[in-house]
């Protein structure tokens, strides 16, 4: 037997925007291409492509001849795209637990079992539908030039304490997720509002003082690291963290009554043709820990049960039917007038 | 007798077939629990969790509101891993929940759910459905609340029970099967014991069985003690009859001779006398038959209780020849004597084995020619040969082992008269004492060899 490696030659063919032709709405997309194709994996992501071509790429060095065409949409465009317009993808990796675990309930995911599967944390794991890959946890940063090292709050208490105690200082001056936009968004706030009642009062406060509604964690960052925040309440841990890097002028504080930690997901769906790669690419996933270097180069943590032993506020979002509750149309339809009462105060 | 179906056989069969009935009525009734109990806690967590929804409805100005309950939907995954589907419905209108999820068909009552079964989206699910009015008493609505759940986690219980119940079920079985075999095994065992000590018996034993007897044997083992019982009786009367006939002959026989006697001495004529040697000589051979036929029933006697006292070899073969040498000389025959060097001592009957060797040297002068010679012989190493060996005619060509045969005799016994009983009587004597005849023909060359082989003790 002879051993023959042929270093996998990555061309970036070109970024292609949405066709007219889909009803979902395409952000961008990317075609890996391998030398020597054999076979295309077609990924629907919510991650962002600079997020996530380390991770193809590392996969595809171990996978020759495999080329990656990559999609990248919103939480509900996902949805969309496989739920009702039934589109073709080998793999659907999404950061909204909740879509995913209704994709897996209703029947759109293929069951998957493997020896790295069955090493996965039980929360991590759902009905070997449902792989966890990431931890993420949902944070607050706070601009430097607002706050010195004492007075940063700790916790939701302290948080709505501080804003209470000085409201002209921070007037238009604190962000927030629009949960009517973004499915992380509304994902994280009706986690929030099942743990603590601290979190109607949070947004009571925040309504007052005209709290700035975001789409997107990367804004918010940027907007605090910049200084037009103050603070900016439920960012994703993981983009902060790494934007810290580039960008100093800000913190991190994880919640010490509690925090979110939401699990990015990878599901096979029922229509995918290349099941074969795509069981490779789920078991890729979720041995990221085994990979520091991919962790460092996405800034996708990976999964690792220590980091709860470590710190107890950290909880990480179970799987389940519950996660079905918020996305019922008149449970959505109730949370989101009481969000909009307490926060968007006209 | 034809052997037909073995009574163990049998009993085994019906206790292991007994013993699988029973394996698999548990078996049955296990997994029928099983899923029972399990089906009932899949139901409760479904009526629990549709209750809750249905107390979560509430009649507001603009209509009905619903306010899902979190647990209502998150109890349903705790204990397993299934899908969940729900629907909320008003006159059959979906409020909220899954469109096509079927309504019950038949319209559950107040306070009481109702359980049904059916395949949706491709899977078998378990669905329970509960009512609740709700309204304005002048605009009653009522509600439909549909929970509905995947039954792989009941199918993974009933599986788990069910390989439980098959696995001790199937042990039990084995079990009962291994002590099925030695059941059967120990309940046939008298009756093993009592058949091996019966076959064990020597071919004349027909003392009564006493061996410790299952009651339900009883019956049989009593039969067979009575048949042996009337079979030694009726034997013990053919000995008497043959004894008591002899003797009635011999004692006339005697007269007859002592008349023939006299009249020989007083004939002249020599054809007369001639006639009457003859006679003498018939009735000298009935005699000596009569004596053989006595012998033969003594020893019959003698050797189903025989006593054991130290019996002199070398003195018993003295006193045997010196009492048939008489005879002996008639024929002119020589008896040489060559008795061991040390005293020989054996345990046994003195008189029978006088008769045994007093049968086969009276049988070596009677078939031995005028002026032979016979060799009585004792000889003691591993064990004890008494051997008589003549030069007469020997025994022709008859199987050897037949001889001991009673009224069997030689083959070319032509002109010599005899009953055939001597080496029976020899035979019966060796074996009463452990030991056995030895017939051959005279290794010197003409002639024949019989030796009574003791063991020595």
């Amino acid at each position: 037997m002879r051993f023959h490696y042929f270093p996998t030659h990555l061309i970036l063919v070109c970024a292609v925007w949405a066709g007219a032709a889909s009803g979902f709405e395409i952000e961008d997309r990317q075609i890996f291409t391998a030398d020597q194709e054999r076979a295309v994996l077609k990924i629907i992501s919510t991650a962002d492509l600079d997020v996530f071509t380390p991770i193809v790429q590392a996969f595809q060095r171990e996978n020759p001849g495999l080329s990656v065409d990559y999609t990248v949409v919103g939480t509900s465009d996902l949805m969309q795209a496989i739920y009702e317009e039934g589109e073709v993808f080998d793999l659907a990796i999404s950061s909204a637990m909740d879509l995913q675990t209704k994709l897996a309930n209703d029947g759109f995911a293929q069951t998957y079992f493997s020896p790295a599967s069955a090493k996965l944390p039980e929360w991590a794991i759902w009905r070997d539908q449902l792989f966890g890959f990431t931890q993420e946890a949902a944070v607050l940063i706070v601009s430097e030039s607002f706050f010195e090292e004492s007075v940063i709050p700790s916790n939701r208490d302290e948080l709505i304490a501080t804003l209470r105690a000085n409201p002209a200082r921070f007037q238009g001056r604190i962000g927030t997720y629009d949960i009517r936009r973004s499915g992380f968004g509304y994902l994280i706030a009706t986690q929030d509002s099942r743990n603590s009642e601290a979190y109607w009062r949070l947004m009571e406060v925040m309504g007052r003082l005209d709290a700035q509604l975001y789409c997107c964690s990367s804004d918010m960052i940027e907007d605090v690291a910049s200084g037009r925040l103050a603070l900016a309440y439920n960012v994703l841990g993981s983009y902060a963290a790494s934007q810290l890097e580039a960008t100093a002028g800000f913190r991190i504080v994880e919640m010490s009554d509690f925090t979110n930690v939401m699990l990015r997901t990878a599901l096979i769906p029922v229509g995918a043709e290349n099941v074969e790669e795509a069981q490779g690419m789920i078991d890729f996933l979720i041995t990221l820990n085994e990979r520091p270097e991919l962790v460092g180069a996405s800034g996708l943590p990976a999964i690792e049960p220590s980091t709860f032993q470590a710190n107890t506020a950290l909880r990480p979002i179970r799987f389940g039917p519950g996660l079905l509750v918020f996305l019922d149309q008149l449970k959505r339809r109730n949370f989101l007038r009481s969000w909009e009462s307490s926060l968007v105060q006209e | 007798m034809k052997a037909h179906r073995s009574i163990r056989r049998r009993l085994f069969f019906q206790l292991a077939g007994v013993a699988a009935l029973l394996s698999l009525a548990f078996f049955l009734v296990v997994r029928e629990l099983a899923e029972q109990a399990a089906e009932a806690s899949q139901d409760d967590i479904l009526a629990a969790s549709a209750t809750s929804i249905a107390d979560s409805l509430n009649s507001e100005t603009d209509g009905i509101t619903l306010d899902l309950p979190y647990s209502a939907l998150s109890m349903l995954g705790t204990i397993n891993e299934d899908r969940v589907f729900y629907r909320v419905a008003a006159n059959d209108k979906t409020l909220t929940g899954y469109d096509d999820l079927p309504s019950p068909r038949n319209s559950p009552q107040l306070g009481t759910p109702v359980y049904t079964t059916y395949s949706y989206r491709g899977e078998v699910v378990r669905a329970v459905s509960v009512v609740r009015s709700i309204g304005p008493a002048t605009d009653i609505t009522e509600i439909v609340v549909t929970v509905a759940q995947t039954r792989s986690g009941f199918v993974a219980i009933t599986q788990r029970i069910t390989a439980t119940a098959t696995g001790i079920g199937l042990g039990f079985f084995l079990l009962a099967t291994a002590l099925s075999l030695l059941a059967s095994n120990s309940a046939l065992a008298p009756i093993a014991r009592i058949a091996d000590s019966v076959a064990r018996r020597g071919p004349k034993e027909l003392r009564a069985v006493v061996a410790e007897t299952p009651t339900e044997i009883v019956p049989l083992v009593v039969a067979l003690n009575s048949f042996m019982a009337r079979l030694r009786a009726s034997l013990l009367q053919t000995e008497d009859f043959i004894a008591e006939a002899a003797h009635r002959v011999r004692t006339p026989l005697a007269t007859v001779r002592a008349q023939a006697e006299v009249t020989y001495r007083k004939l002249n004529k020599p054809e007369h006398k001639k006639a009457i040697r003859e006679m003498i000589g018939a009735i000298d051979e009935s005699s000596r038959s009569a004596g053989q036929m006595l012998d033969h029933a003594m020893v019959t006697f003698r050797a189903d209780s025989l006593t054991r006292v130290d019996v002199d070899l070398n003195s018993l073969m003295a006193e045997v020849c010196d009492r048939l040498r008489p005879t002996a000389d008639l024929k002119d025959i020589t008896i040489r004597q060559f008795p061991a060097e040390a005293p020989v001592l054996i345990k046994g009957d003195r008189i029978l084995i006088q008769a045994a060797l007093q049968n086969i040297l009276d049988n070596a002068i009677k078939y031995s020619f005028d002026d032979g010679e016979i060799a009585v012989k004792i000889e003691a190493d591993t064990q004890i040969r008494l051997s008589v060996s003549d030069l007469g005619r020997g025994f022709g060509d008859i199987d050897l082992e037949q001889l001991t045969t009673r009224f069997v005799r030689g083959a070319n016994v032509e002109g010599i008269v005899g009953s055939g009983l001597g080496l029976t009587i020899a035979d019966e004597v060796a074996t009463a004492h452990d030991g056995r005849l030895e017939i051959i023909q005279n290794p010197e060359g003409v002639g024949a060899c019989v030796s009574i082989i003791f063991p020595r003790i």
